[in-house]
């Protein structure tokens, strides 16, 4: 189970001190998928960052099966069964598939290795020896990502945006990965996602906004409710209107 | 004959574990100790000054030809030798300089190489540098390597350096005729105080000859590289450079690019690169749970492959 206690981020840029995370409380509880969704810049991206410890919360505390880990590093975490699929991953030069994959599993077990790229979609005898370089695409770079955190055993894994790039053909396949870490997996998985078919995976939905949590509830209530904004939305259904007249 | 430093020596810089299958010269402390030619690689020592000529027949496929040297002493050696690689031959060279310099006087190797690479040939040369021992006396490399390439000739270059010499300059020039294509793979690591220099010369004289150039460094503590990398085109040809550097601590790297086309149909690009390790890399690989030194180390690893 993962704790997030009245936790507050800051951050730095060119106009001074910003805050990105205003008090955000959670509890994560284990064999349980949680979609978090909100709008853009709503700081979903800053909770998964925070709960690995590449951002610092500057008050509050984080705790992982009770004891608390605030203090601890992005290694500390790691080790203690914390994961994180980037949104964007980055790209390394001369480090391979097969090699990232061996970091990530803590070993070198070929038949391992295949069978976490065919659970992304992928290829085993295309891509194990290709470095992961700026040869690849977006959507073959999220892939890689996302097999690397299937490669090892955690407690809490947050994949964020794993959809995004993935073109609609492997979408099918990735939901099907999702669902099937529900039946293998008893930690707590943590999907950041704009998409209805993973939502619908979820047994809560976290909706974040403003750097808070503004609301904690089930997909086909948080479905129900995204209609009602939809249309209560003039401006925009006058927009919709306005180009379905001029077509 | 050959001590335990020695062998390390070999093994560092040539992968020699064992005597060498087919050709080789081994020489140490300025004097060539072993030397075993083959039906169709001759090695003869040359006449009129320190070194060998290697003689590949035409027409020789899949033999190879060891030429390391070892220094186990603080003592100046300089050294000339000539390739001729026979028509329509294809072969492996295996040259490189190991230094273990226990003293406090510096222990210095100068090779020439010259190759002249015949009509069709295939050539692949490796020369690896490799320097230890914890006296003060300095460990010096400095290779000169010639490199002609005849109609239709591939050559291949790999020259490696990663650990423990203290100054190098390398300078390396090489002439590609009609149809000849060239690839050279540079990895450099420098730490402490070391210095490195490297020059990298091609004219591509011939119509459809190519070169590829990858240059890869990392320039640790206080020290410091330049790369000097240059292609000439004369011709209807195809050039590429790629040098690429990652630079930490106090380390200075300087990357002077120079592309020069004497053809309209000179094709020419040079992309150089200096900057520090990526963070989102080190971040990445902390959170499968290595630390940010373990992270480090295996993306310098990968960059060095
Ligand atoms: N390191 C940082 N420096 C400055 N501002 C930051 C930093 N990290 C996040 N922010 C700001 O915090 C807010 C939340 O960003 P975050 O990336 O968490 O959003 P998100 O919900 O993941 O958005 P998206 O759906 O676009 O991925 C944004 O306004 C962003 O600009
Ligand atoms: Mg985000």
């Amino acid at each position: 189970m993962l704790e997030l206690r009245d936790v507050h981020v800051t951050a730095n840029d060119e106009t001074g001190t910003v805050t990105v995370l205003q008090g955000i409380n959670l509890t994560l509880e284990d064999n349980k998928i949680y979609v978090m969704t909100g709008p853009n810049g709503g700081g979903k991206t800053s909770i998964a960052k925070t709960i690995m410890g590449i951002y610092r919360p500057s008050r509050g505390k984080i705790l992982l099966d009770g004891a608390d880990i605030t203090e601890k590093s992005i290694t500390e975490r790691a080790r203690l069964g914390i994961g994180y699929a980037f949104q964007q991953p980055p790209r390394f030069k001369g480090i391979k598939v097969k090699d990232l994959l061996k970091i990530a599993a803590g070993n070198d077990d070929n038949g391992l290795h295949c069978d976490l790229l065919y659970d992304v979609g992928l290829c085993a005898q295309d891509y194990l020896e290709r470095e992961i370089n700026s040869s690849f695409s977006g959507g073959e770079l999220k892939r890689i990502e996302i097999a690397s955190l299937l490669a090892r055993k955690l407690k809490v894994a947050i994949f964020d945006e794993p959809e995004a790039g993935i073109d609609l053909w492997s979408f099918q396949k990735l939901t099907e990965t999702f669902a099937g870490l529900r039946e293998k997996y008893r930690g707590t998985l943590v999907i950041i996602s704009h998409q209805e078919r993973i939502l619908r995976l979820a047994d809560r939905v976290i909706l974040v906004s403003g750097g808070r949590v503004s609301e904690i509830t089930t997909p086909e209530k948080f479905l129900a409710e995204i209609e009602i904004v939809t249309a209560d939305c003039r401006c925009r259904t006058d927009c919709i209107k306005g180009e379905v007249a001029n077509a | 004959m050959l001590n335990k430093t020695d062998r390390k020596l070999l093994a560092a810089v040539a992968d020699l574990h064992t005597v060498p299958q087919g050709a080789f010269n081994i020489r140490k402390n300025g004097e060539g100790i072993m030397r075993r030619s083959t039906a169709n690689i001759e090695i003869v020592p040359k006449a009129d000054k320190p070194g060998i000529d290697i003689l590949v027949k035409p027409g020789t496929k899949n033999e190879s030809v060891h030429i390391p040297v070892i220094l186990s002493a603080g003592l100046q050696d300089l050294v000339y030798n000539t390739f001729e690689i026979g028509a329509g031959s294809d072969v492996l060279v295996v040259a490189g300089c190991g230094i273990h310099n226990p003293g406090s006087s510096e222990a210095r190797h100068d090779g020439v190489h010259e190759f002249f690479v015949r009509k069709g040939a295939k050539m692949k040369y490796v020369e690896k540098h490799y320097g230890e021992g914890r006296g003060s006396g300095e460990r010096i490399l400095n290779p000169k390597t010639i490199i002609e390439v005849e109609e239709g000739g591939v050559v291949e270059l790999e020259m490696i350096q990663l650990q423990g010499v203290d100054q190098t300059k390398r300078d390396t020039e090489i002439k590609l005729q009609a149809n000849s294509r060239l690839i050279v793979t540079e990895r450099l690591l420098t730490s402490h105080k070391q210095e490195a220099e490297s020059i990298i010369t091609v004219e591509l004289v011939g119509d459809d000859s190519s070169a590829q150039i990858v240059s890869r460094s990392v320039a640790k503590d206080d020290s410091r590289q330049l790369f000097h990398l240059n292609l000439r085109g004369y011709a209807r040809c195809r050039g590429h450079i790629q040098c690429d550097s990652i630079i930490m601590h106090n380390a200075k790297v300087s990357s002077i690019p120079e592309i020069s086309a004497y053809h309209t149909d000179a094709a020419l690009i040079h992309e150089a690169a200096i900057g520090k390790i990526a963070s989102e890399q080190l971040l990445k690989l902390m959170t499968l749970g290595l630390s940010e030194k373990e992270a480090e180390e295996a993306i310098l690893e990968g960059f060095l492959k």
